[in-house]
């Protein structure tokens, strides 16, 4: 077998979930190649080439990549992944929006959100808000899959050697352009990266009140989140959402505040090693999942807590 | 510009869907069946580019069973101008939904279609992606704002960290985001008039698509159970157990 797994990058590094998604491939088994494609992107493929299991890494350097458009990127994957068994990516909102795109161009009915491989053609993966957790089977030649990352423990970033190769092939399809990209500046770590989450729901009651969660973030060196319903309140931006339909986290210590625990919210997070609830109503489903409970008014708990750290 | 509208009946959001008994399949039979909320936040977009004038016909289609008719019929009561059913009581995965819509797309030649990023029964996250590459459109996936401009639409993606904005050719291809719009309630009179709306019924087979499934379903069961740990008394027995116990701060 032999497998392509298109790298997540800035163009300077590998992301994180790169290296998750490398041990989805080491799981299925074979000959594992990376592909990282952008602009001026050596850096990245040369941190590619030392995660552990890649024996080789496909450079496509060309200014059509710069900006990961799916229409450009998608045409690359499908041109070059036609010698694969299995083309594999990230499931981030870059490898969403452009492995479909991909598999369609192959005539392959993709699998999304894989958090187990069961054998080289059979996966498990969450369905309905992960409230149902489907076995499924491929019988396309080509496999295209997106991995969720928390499901799978990172390969080593360093120790491997392997060979970087450099691809001419550029898929200007012409139809897309980047325009620009706002991305929320902030020294605390990225939600899907850190390893303490603290996050915040609908009891919040405003925006200015997080401010309260930044603090003990801080202390902490935590990540800020935030319930479907903080972020349908506008109280915080969407990109802040855990949840089905937001980010999936899985951190070391999880802490809920204000979040009564939706089926929606629990999809995103309940695979956090410990979870701790702050919570007025000790009826709240999320009690249900906490290893660590807290009935009281997050408003002197919070800062009780800021306090005590 | 006419816009094409895809809609999916899925089981209604507040429903808590369980595997059967035998994990064949899900159970859901006499569930709340609804528009997938996604799909909602499309038409609304779409309804509003009408009311801006931008939009001069809105076509919704849904493939399915013959009760997808409903969801038509809701999204026409929002103010969809005519609906298409492609009937079938296949279960079709993304690549298959995608091929029917890309037929469709041949026939109607829509200068843009709108569809939700995701239904929230197979959570695939694929046809609008998997559509833009049938049809060679260029595709704005997650959008949270459609804007027109010299033949173009740019949309403003949210991306891991923030947001993304593109500019596409016409015709394109948007896929819905939560924060796109808030949907209206359709009222009584525009649900009456949605009954008078034009309606089409296709098959797949009419449209030349092979809907036979690439992906079986081998088995479903619930995920791991988390059980419930213990409540402390106060803010210090939590740092304590957080500390000492857990180990995790």
């Amino acid at each position: 077998m032999s497998i392509l797994v298109i790298a997540e990058h800035d163009n300077a590094s590998v992301k994180g979930a790169t290296l998750n998604t490398i041990a989805a491939a080491k799981a299925i088994g074979g000959d594992i190649h990376v592909l990282v494609a952008g602009a001026a992107c050596g850096a990245a493929a040369e941190a590619a080439a030392k995660a552990d299991g890649v024996s080789k890494v496909i450079v496509a350097d060309n200014a059509a990549y710069e900006h990961q458009l799916a229409e450009n990127v998608a045409a690359l994957i499908a041109d070059l992944g036609k010698d694969y068994t299995h083309i594999l990516g990230c499931s981030t909102s870059n490898g969403k929006n452009i492995l479909p795109r991909a598999a369609a161009l192959l005539d392959v009915q993709a699998i999304s959100d894989i958090i187990s491989v069961e054998s080289a053609d059979t996966f498990k993966r969450p369905v309905y808000a992960g409230n149902v957790i489907a076995t499924v089977q491929s019988s396309d030649a080509i496999k295209v899959i997106t991995v969720r990352g928390t499901a799978f423990d990172p390969v080593a970033a360093e120790g491997g050697s392997a060979a970087v190769e450099s691809t001419d092939n550029a898929q200007n399809v012409g139809i897309s352009a980047f325009v620009s990209e706002e991305l929320a500046k902030s020294d605390r770590p990225e939600l899907t990266a850190a390893s303490i989450v603290i996050s915040g729901g609908r009891g919040m009651q405003n925006g200015d009140n997080f401010e309260m969660l930044y603090k003990v973030a801080d202390k902490l060196g935590a990540a800020v989140g935030a319930s479907r319903a903080a972020v349908d309140a506008g109280f915080v931006p969407n990109d802040m959402q855990v949840g089905q339909t937001g980010k999936i986290v899985a951190p070391d210590l999880y802490v809920a505040v204000g979040i009564s625990g939706a089926i929606q919210h629990l999809a995103g997070m309940k695979d956090s090693k410990v979870i701790v609830a702050i919570n007025k109503d000790e009826e709240a489903p999320i009690f249900q999942v906490a290893d660590y409970g807290l009935v009281a008014d997050l408003f002197e708990a919070v800062p009780e807590l800021d306090a005590a750290l | 510009m006419k816009i094409l509208v895809a809609v999916k009946r899925v089981v209604d959001y507040n429903v808590k869907v369980r595997p059967k008994s035998d994990g064949t399949d899900v159970d859901i039979a006499n569930a709340k069946m609804s528009i997938n909320p996604f799909c909602e936040i499309a038409v609304e977009e779409a309804v509003r580019l009408k009311e801006k004038g931008i939009a001069t016909e809105i076509v919704a289609v849904s493939l399915g069973a013959k009760q997808c008719q409903e969801q038509i019929r809701t999204a026409m009561a929002l103010g969809a101008d005519r609906g298409i059913l492609v009937e079938t009581d296949a279960e079709l995965e993304p690549l298959a939904i995608a091929k029917c819509l890309n037929a469709i797309i041949a026939k109607e030649s829509p200068e843009l279609v709108i569809m939700g990023k995701q239904s929230i029964d197979g959570d695939n996250n694929q046809t609008g992606q998997m559509l833009g590459a049938l049809s060679g459109m260029p595709q704005g996936t997650f959008a949270s704002e459609v804007s027109f401009d010299d033949g173009k639409v740019n949309v403003i993606r949210e991306v891991d960290g923030g947001l993304q904005t593109v500019s596409l050719n016409l015709p394109a291809i948007v896929t819905t985001d939560l924060r796109l719009n808030e949907p209206r309630y359709a009222s009584l009179p525009n649900i009456m008039k949605a009954k008078r709306k034009p309606l089409d019924t296709m098959t797949p087979e009419e449209l030349g698509v092979d809907v036979a499934p690439r992906v079986q379903t081998l088995k479903v069961e619930p995920p791991a159970e988390r059980s419930a740990g213990i409540k402390v008394a106060d803010v210090a027995e939590l740092v304590d157990k957080l500390r000492n116990e857990a180990k995790v701060i």
